[in-house]
């Protein structure tokens, strides 16, 4: 996956689960560790597809506006890259049977990857987020406090 | 199943509860109305592997409204628990879940996956499996939204007839 791709993913997931705020590239860019340049070209092209719309001036921002249970991965990467094929035949009336059966190999590992990403929605996203904080959430209410001695 | 478990859907109260012969005319019926194939055959000896018996590893459920079965079923999920095949621990297995295409979007799906999980749980099964078609992205983002992920093993095939 190339990083416009994360990129749009994580400012999604974001937005979608602060669908009542206006939040800024530079926030979002702040707490993926990424550009708000780099991070506003990519919000741009989600404003194109409908997904965020910017709100201007001050404590402005952008909002959601897709369908967080409805929009899939796949749908967001083919903003960004072409989805369709991992390996090209430069020309298939000249391929050599060893390139046919690499192509098949990528195709194979192309097909898996395209109906996971189909198949996992933002709101899936959000909730395996949720689980893993109520995961670390109990791992640290659970975990022994500094200085406790430990039970023998 | 121990006990009927309820769950609140949208509407009004969901029963799940396992399956009897008397749901056999109700689940061909949904299930033709989903797949658009009676199978009559195939469901009776579901019933009879499944509903009759080692059901004490063998989950047949149906969801169900308020008034029972009188107005007919919901949806459907079957499972079962196996083991060492493959390499693999016995775990649950999920092969079969249907909801009636004019009550989605209620909770009846994910109502039946918990009761399931529920039943497995109790049989002190830790992990939960299914398989689904590639192409399949209803079943995929269903079972995907319940936390469920690829697992460690990768289904492969190979066609014994050309063509």
């Amino acid at each position: 996956m190339q990083q416009s791709s994360r990129l749009a993913i994580y400012a999604l997931i974001e937005l979608a689960s602060n669908p009542d705020s206006q939040i800024s590239a530079a926030e979002i860019g702040a707490k993926y560790r990424v550009s708000a340049h780099h991070l506003a070209k990519v919000l741009m092209t989600l404003g194109r597809a409908g997904l965020v719309q910017s709100v201007r001036g001050v404590g402005g921002g952008y909002t959601f506006t897709g369908n967080a249970k409805r929009l899939n991965l796949d749908e967001i990467i083919s903003l960004f890259q072409d989805t369709t094929t991992s390996c090209k035949l430069a020309d298939p009336s000249e391929a050599t049977d060893e390139e046919w059966v690499l192509f098949d190999v990528s195709n194979e590992i192309n097909d898996i990857a395209r109906s996971t990403y189909s198949s996992i929605t933002i709101q899936t996203l959000l909730k395996q987020v949720e689980r893993r904080q109520s995961a670390k959430s109990r791992a640290k209410e659970n975990a022994p406090e500094a200085g406790d001695l430990p039970v023998t | 199943m121990s006990k009927n478990s309820e769950e609140k859907s949208p509407e009004n109260v969901l029963r799940i509860r396992r399956a009897t012969s008397d749901h056999l005319e109700q689940v061909v019926e949904l299930d033709a109305r989903i797949t658009g194939k009676s199978k009559l055959d195939y469901w009776q000896d579901i019933f009879e592997r499944y509903a009759a018996r080692r059901i004490d590893q063998r989950f047949f459920l149906i969801a169900e409204g308020p008034e029972g079965g009188d107005a007919g079923i919901f949806g459907l999920i079957v499972g079962e628990v196996r083991g060492w095949e493959f390499g693999s621990e016995p775990c649950g297995w999920i092969f079969a879940i249907s909801v009636d295409p004019d009550r989605r979007q209620q909770g009846i799906g994910e109502a039946l996956f918990k009761a399931m999980c529920d039943e497995f749980r109790q049989v002190g099964i830790k992990k939960v499996r299914t398989m689904v078609r590639r192409q399949n992205t209803l079943h995929m983002s269903f079972f995907r939204g319940e936390g469920m992920m690829a697992g460690p093993f990768i289904q492969l095939e190979k066609k014994l007839i050309d063509g």
